[in-house]
């Protein structure tokens, strides 16, 4: 205990010097924590991305449709449990700025290939029931304040025309990071109004997703299905959803990849200012350490003292920036477009990896002084100060 | 009786770059048990140096040096480390105490490194502490005492632990003639009253005189 005295006393004596280092490792911690909080926001899509899931697109670009007579065939395929399907309908609530994802799908299949989107059992009956009726994600309707109910204009871009829907449920989330920024109404509804106003445009399907019954056979199913349109006039690219997810993350991959470097280069920062205390610190106190070994004290009690002094400091400094690395989450969070983050929250990992980067700095920092003070002999540390 | 202390012919170079430097030439010293030493001489003399190799701070370069019956030219660096601890209490002209600790935990610090309780080193701390006339300035820090009651707390760290030897190196050289009387009366109590055996090195022959042998160095041997 009497050790942990003199570590703490003497890891605090500067203490304007020990409180600006302190701030230096917060603030790059939270710098750290927030920039693998965007790098994690853009992958939770993949990290999202159930096994079991397969993704059937036009095979030239997905912004091509695919016939919705493929869905029988699919259906077909061996180790193939449910098909669903949906578009992608753009539109605009409120006006531009309001951004999230707007997607016409069948009620019917949907929700059995997608479990983590939590209906209750009455919500998922009016919603199947009722044709222009629509489902939110939590997040939106909380902020848009939409209860079930209420009535949403879409004012529409890809599929033109005013289109109003009625709130029918708010879906929920079965894992945290479900994407709680969709709205979610039926592929019918708008395929039978295309049917009337633009016929060439009706029984167009954007993306198909299968749910199969072994995750093993992903390859051997995604070959088959795409054999099955060979030639024809909508060749298909099938793929796990995790592949699929990842092709849009990869499109980024300049940024993701920047900020990721980012996030370690501050690391180095901590390091560096982390060290540098250390150093003036353990040349101060030359002296001191020669005192220490003088009374007896070996070179693995002051290997405590100084790895523990600077462990004290990296260990503040982490607590503060992780503290701090929560409410700045949270409110960037809340600035950012809901639908451009679907999920913005601060993993486990990251917490772990900011936790254990600033024990590491902390290690690292050490071992400089370390090295000095074990390597200078008794007589020349006394002579340091006289 | 053997000596507590026996120096035989100890030579001491140091080197710096390529240059060798003698400082000790062929030097044989015994200091009995109980014995008050004042080792004297000018700057550059080697008393310093000699002080180092008998309190195992510093290795000769040739010679053997025994104290309580050990050869400590002989121990490697922990080996020395450990017998310091047990046998060497330490005085220093700038006392050298731990500014970010109380007097009572700079006289404690030598405590730490034995198997004595809390209980037991908390009455060996209060005692020397009585002993130094400082039980009343305990909890203060080094920088509200005066120099002379920093050097009383140096010299009670340096016999908290009941050494074999204590070794002063100008333990007054930096105090005025009052503060530096009081210590030269309590190194004279505790050579005395506890039979601890003192060497110091001192410029002053004032203080010296409160030893009972002088040597005098000069360029490396005794004159």
């Amino acid at each position: 205990m009497k050790m942990l005295k003199v570590i703490f006393k003497n890891a605090l004596r500067h203490k304007l010097r020990a409180f600006l280092t302190i701030v230096g490792i917060a603030i790059a911690v939270v710098a750290f924590g927030v920039l693998r909080t965007v790098v994690t926001a853009w992958n939770a899509g993949v990290e999202s991305s159930a096994a079991n899931r397969l993704v059937t697109r036009q095979a030239i670009s997905f912004i091509f449709p695919l016939p919705y007579a493929y869905r029988e065939q699919v259906l077909k395929v061996q180790g193939v449990e449910t098909v669903t399907w949906a578009n992608w309908f753009g539109g605009t609530y409120i006006d531009k700025n309001q951004f999230f994802a707007r997607m016409a799908i069948d009620p019917e299949t949907f929700f059995e290939v997608y479990p983590e989107f939590k209906l209750t059992k009455q919500e998922l009956e009016n919603f199947k029931k009722e044709q222009n009726s629509c489902v939110l994600g939590r997040d939106i309707a909380t902020k848009y304040n939409l209860k079930i109910g209420d009535i949403m204009n879409i004012d529409g871009d890809i599929y033109p025309g005013n289109w109003e829907f009625v709130v029918r449920g708010i879906y929920t989330p079965r894992d945290k990071n479900t994407d709680l920024t969709q709205m979610l109404f039926h592929w019918k509804y708008i395929d039978e109004r295309l049917r009337k106003e633009m016929p060439g445009r009706a029984g167009e399907v954007g993306w198909y997703v299968t749910k199969i019954k072994n995750p093993n056979q992903s390859s051997a199913i995604s070959e088959e299905i795409d054999n099955l349109f060979k030639n024809s006039r909508a060749e298909t690219k099938t793929e796990t959803e995790r592949a699929f997810q990842q092709g849009f993350v990869t499109a980024s991959g300049a940024i993701i990849g920047a900020m990721n470097f980012m996030s370690f280069v501050i690391i180095g920062i901590i390091m560096l200012v982390l060290g540098n205390t250390m150093i003036m610190s353990a040349r101060e106190r030359t002296q001191e350490y020669a005192v220490l070994k003088t009374l007896g004290f070996s070179g693995g009690h002051l290997i405590a003292f100084i790895g523990g002094e600077s462990m004290v400091i990296a260990i503040i400094g982490g607590i503060v920036g992780l503290s701090l690395t929560f409410p700045l989450v949270n409110g960037i969070g809340m600035v950012i477009p809901k639908g451009f983050f679907p999920v913005f929250n601060i993993e486990t990992s990251t917490l772990i990896l900011a936790g254990i980067s600033a024990l590491l700095v902390g290690v690292a920092a050490s071992i400089f002084p370390i090295f000095k003070a074990l390597h200078t002999s008794i007589v020349d540390g006394l002579q340091h100060i006289g | 009786m053997t000596p507590l202390v026996q120096v035989k012919n100890v030579v001491k170079i140091y080197k710096r770059d390529k240059l060798e430097i003698p400082v000790l030439q062929n030097i044989s010293l015994d200091v009995p048990e109980g014995e008050f030493l004042a080792l004297m001489g000018p700057s550059g003399s080697g008393k310093t140096t000699l002080l180092n190799l008998v309190s195992g701070i510093d290795q000769p370069t040739s010679g053997s040096i025994i104290v309580a019956g050990t050869d400590i030219a002989k121990l490697n660096e922990s080996a020395l480390a450990k017998w310091r601890s047990r046998n060497i209490g330490f005085v220093f002209q700038f006392y050298n105490l731990m500014p970010v600790l109380t007097a009572y935990d700079n006289v404690e610090l030598p405590l730490l490194l034995t198997n004595l309780s809390k209980k037991e080193k908390k009455e060996r701390v209060e005692m020397v502490l009585k002993v130094v006339g400082l039980a009343d300035r305990m909890d203060h820090y080094p920088k509200q005492l005066s120099g002379g009651q920093q050097q009383r707390v140096a010299i009670a760290r340096a016999v908290v632990s009941d050494p074999t030897l204590i070794i002063g190196d100008e333990p007054t050289g930096d105090l005025d003639r009052k503060s530096a009387e009081e210590i030269l009366i309590l190194l004279e109590r505790l050579n005395q009253e506890f039979k601890k055996t003192i060497i110091m090195v001192t410029h002053d022959p004032h203080a010296a005189e409160r030893a009972r042998i002088i040597h005098h160095l000069e360029k490396g041997e005794f004159k």
